[in-house]
């Protein structure tokens, strides 16, 4: 049994009374515009009472649960209340699921990205469920006049076995939410779960196959403009003169005009990525209209100088370099290139690296590149903003909405309070949706033209922005003594703008002399987190060297990696390896199982990889054959330890994404760059993934244990990189080192 | 501007638009369908797919004008009671992520399946591969394409 302090987390359960009854006039707003189910019809209630910030309870029994963190399909509102349901003790078919505004002051952390979603909201969500179904028991208690302690719970039903008194949640919830929250609560035991551990759909399903409104791109406003934004071709331009003669005088056309997105001093927060500081602005009746009046500008651009702004973010302040230049990518590996020859910082030293290269009989040293890429989500960036002189009303797609709440404060000259942010369900987000310029964007339009307005991206302006996965480099080198033992270990990460490298990960702690060093060239190409940043790409590379390391000491690629966990496990070599070696081990065990790893099958080439990150551990092993003479995934066969599942079919459908995406980034993703430019604007060149690519089969193992859970968007994505990899060396005889593998069938298209 | 009389999931709608305007656009922001998305406005991605007289078509690249009598289906219209065997499968076998491509990916699928009630494995590779899907959810695109055919 756990017992909690809600004090810890009180100010999830304020209780904001004035809400309890009216707050549904909110929660409904999304049903009036498309035909409510039956089921929705009729169970609604007549009176809500608000039990705490996450819980409703309809007089008839009907709970409503807020889903706290923004959606972008990582299915965190359908698994974020499961969690609720559980401790509050209630049927899922009685559960309405609504999708909770920025509110920092009765949630927590409404932030997604990292997969940290439900690893964090694990025990707010679990003590605000058992909150409420605490108040609910001595609602009961003090209605019937019995102890509280003799009330059980079941599917939203409080019983008084001796008196045979029972009633539903509905009848008690009034009382209910008059009561004081308890000091002290207690959490079921894990075995006592009923919710958590089975599958439940998808709550925003029906919608989305019959489709309802549900997305920024799809809401609407009376009296709504559309604005557009002209940004500069290439990084490394800006705007120098805009002749919109023709322009405004097309039909729809509202305003044409400069927007300045951020004020000169401001001081940046992590998340204020903002590429192009000012760009032009179309704004009209509709879409068509806006697009076509867009073309018809006529913008010269000049060059940028060199300049610099403050950052204010994890690392504390910084300036940072923004270089005049147009890059392209020939120029990006050259200096890349040469930086992999360069001294670099050192970012961990284990015993004694150099002497032990001094002395090895060989040494085993390879480099690894990879592309910038675009995040390419399905939805474009689109943001509504209705500004007016005293309040800001937002309805965006946007992972981490705290950061620009700042931003918009700051730019607007609003206070916080008066700046309402709704968190639309993304199309897609993948990092690219936590840089919330998009609102700010759209915030300043809308001031400028004192009306409500939806900003919406073409592709091109999408794929055009940055933002990007940085490109990447990473030398790694291995000495061997004659005995062919590994005695020394060596990574040296570059990038523009950052390096890859984390370096108290696998294999440090595993080999008793190491180095990890990281250097990174300033570019004008803005960079942000994409699906794991910088493990997308590092281990990818690690994961091939490990692989070429094994051959080379003629060791089986698992066989090897296990022994190297075995030496972490047992004699770990310095402080802050920040993993589980006996937890990373399991998952190589159980997909050796589950592939039947050593049998081999005739033409199918296997691949294998494993890597920890985003607090999960995951191994897989990718099987490939050649059909006219192009790769073809046959199947994916993946070990996953992330504690306890939530929501396991749901995680499934993320790991087969994460593979999915991994394996097409593997094989075709690259941004490339010439004079500054794009080189790729949108699908007709950006090779994306598809049907007939995606592998044929995929098979999600979890490893069993009672670990609190950890979060599933990201971990799987990085190794597959690898595993691609080493499937190909075994059906091309050649290893590969630069991303996209396969360059040549992208040029074929 | 002109006028078009358009037959859209069974009613008549008349608009008056710039007759080069996709309809995709007259769809999404004249006739309050916003089922129908823009992914790319290229045909290159699927999102905007619609049905012109059953066939499966990328609305984003088909001016209103090239219409005439054809009839239009969107993903609001596919079935009356919303309950397509299509759409069916696609929540019994939970497809979505983000979702933004689905109703794009379930018009393919369904006029694939009316105009092949049994599609192999490489026909519903083929028929889909101009759908795209970032989060990618094409196993359970291709699990639920099947489960429809089998239950229609
Ligand atoms: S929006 Fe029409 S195919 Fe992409
Ligand atoms: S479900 Fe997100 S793009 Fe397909």
């Amino acid at each position: 049994m756990t017992i909690v302090k809600t004090s810890i987390n009180r100010r999830s359960f304020l209780k904001v009374s004035a809400l309890a009854g009216g707050g549904m006039m909110l929660s409904f707003s999304w049903l009036a515009g498309c035909k409510p189910t039956p089921e929705e019809v009729v169970t609604l209630p007549k009176k809500w009472f608000e039990l705490n910030s996450y819980i409703k309870i309809g007089d008839n029994g009907v709970v409503t649960l807020m889903s706290p963190n923004p959606e972008f399909g990582s299915n965190v509102k359908t698994s974020m209340p499961m969690i609720l349901a559980e401790e509050l003790d209630v049927d899922w078919k009685n559960v309405i699921v609504e999708q909770a505004d920025f509110f920092p002051e009765r949630f927590e952390r409404q932030f997604t990205g990292g997969s940290q979603g439900i690893r964090q909201g694990w025990r707010p969500l679990r003590t605000a469920g058992a909150t409420a179904r605490t108040l609910l028991v001595h609602a009961a208690a003090q209605t019937w006049q019995v102890p509280a302690n003799e009330i059980t719970t079941e599917a939203g039903v409080l019983y008084h076995k001796t008196s045979g008194k029972k009633a539903g949640y509905g009848e008690m919830a009034s009382v209910a939410a008059a009561l004081t929250v308890p000091g002290d609560i207690k959490l079921k035991d894990i075995n006592e779960f009923k919710i958590i551990g089975t599958s439940k759909k998808n709550v925003d399903g029906p919608k989305i196959v019959t489709g309802k409104p549900l997305f920024t791109m799809d809401y609407k406003t009376d009296g709504m403009l559309i604005a557009m934004i002209q940004h500069p071709p290439a990084f490394g331009l800006k705007v120098k003169s805009v002749d919109d003669t023709e322009a405004r005088a097309m039909p729809g056309i509202r305003d044409i005009f400069i927007a300045k997105i951020l004020h000169d001093d401001y001081v940046r927060n992590g998340f204020d990525t903002t590429t192009f500081p000012e760009m032009a602005v179309v704004v009209g009746e509709t879409t068509w209209q806006v697009m076509n009046a867009k073309k018809a500008l006529k913008i010269e651009w000049e060059k940028i100088n060199d300049s610099t702004y403050t950052m204010r973010g994890w690392g504390g302040e910084q300036t940072v370099k923004v270089p005049a230049g147009l890059e392209s990518t020939r120029e990006h590996l050259s200096k890349m290139a040469a930086l992999s020859k360069k001294p670099a910082a050192v970012l961990r030293r284990d015993g004694d690296p150099e002497g032990a290269f001094n002395q090895a009989a060989r040494v085993i040293e390879r480099t690894y590149t990879a592309p910038f890429l675009a995040h390419n989500a399905m939805e474009p960036v689109c943001c509504y903003a209705h500004v007016t002189a005293d309040q800001a009303e937002i309805y965006g797609p946007v992972q981490a909405p705290e950061f620009t709440m700042q931003t918009l404060a700051a730019r607007l000259g609003l206070p916080k309070e008066k700046i309402h942010i709704k968190l639309a369900r993304m199309g897609g987000g993948f990092g690219q949706r936590a840089y919330g310029h998009h609102l700010v964007e759209a915030a300043v339009i809308s001031q400028h033209m004192n009306a409500p307005v939806k900003l919406m991206y073409t592709r091109e302006d999408d794929m055009a922005y940055g933002i990007y996965r940085p490109t990447y480099t990473a030398t790694y080198r291995a000495a061997l003594d004659k005995d062919n033992k590994l005695i020394a270990f060596h990574v040296k990460g570059g990038g523009i703008p950052e390096h890859p490298v984390h370096a108290n990960r696998f294999p440090a702690g595993a080999i008793d002399n190491y180095l990890a060093e990281g250097s990174a060239i300033d570019s004008n190409i803005t960079i942000g987190a994409f699906r794991a940043p910088r493990s997308n790409f590092i281990a990818g590379a690690e994961q091939s060297f490990l692989d070429e390391l094994a051959e080379e000491m003629g060791k089986d690629p698992i066989d090897f990696r296990l022994e190297l966990l075995e030496r972490a496990r047992t004699k770990p070599v310095g402080q802050n390896n920040d993993y589980d070696a006996a937890r990373y081990a399991g998952v190589l065990k159980l997909v050796k199982e589950k592939s039947n790893w050593g049998e081999s099958k005739p033409d199918v080439h296997r691949g294998v990889s494993a890597y920890f990150c985003h607090n999960s551990y995951v191994a897989e092993v990718l099987e490939l054959v050649i059909e006219n003479n192009k790769p073809v995934v046959k199947n994916v066969i993946a070990a996953v330890d992330c504690g306890i599942v939530v929501n396991p079919d749901a995680a499934i459908n993320m790991a087969e994404g994460a593979i999915v995406d991994g394996i097409g980034n593997a094989f075709f993703g690259e941004l490339t760059f010439k004079d500054g430019a794009p080189e790729k604007t949108n699908f007709d060149k950006y090779r994306m993934i598809r049907q007939k690519d995606a592998p044929k089969a995929i098979e999600v193992h979890f490893v069993q244990n009672d670990e609190a859970p950890t979060g599933l968007g990201e971990p799987l994505f990085p190794p597959i990189f690898a595993a691609v990899a080493n499937a190909l060396y075994k059906a091309r005889g050649k290893r590969f080192y630069q991303q996209p593998y396969l360059k040549e069938d992208i040029a074929l298209g | 501007m002109a006028v078009f009389n358009l037959n859209v999931n069974g009613k008549k709608q008349t608009v008056d638009v710039d007759p080069k305007t996709p309809v995709l656009w007259v769809l999404r922001e004249h006739l309050n369908l916003v089922g129908t998305k823009y992914g790319c406005g290229i045909a290159q991605c699927g999102a905007c797919t619609i049905h012109l007289d059953g066939n499966a078509v990328r609305s984003c690249a088909l001016p209103v004008s090239a219409i005439g009598n054809k009839t239009i289906t969107t993903i609001e219209g596919l079935a009356e009671k919303e309950d397509h065997p299509v759409q069916q499968a696609w929540i019994e076998h939970d497809v979505p992520q983000c979702g933004y491509c689905q109703a794009g990916q379930i018009m393919t699928a369904a006029a694939l399946l009316k105009n092949n009630p049994n599609p192999s494995n490489e026909q519903i590779e083929n028929a889909m591969n101009g759908n795209l899907c970032r989060c990618g959810t094409y196993l359970r695109i291709k699990a639920a394409i099947k489960t429809a055919a089998a239950n229609s």
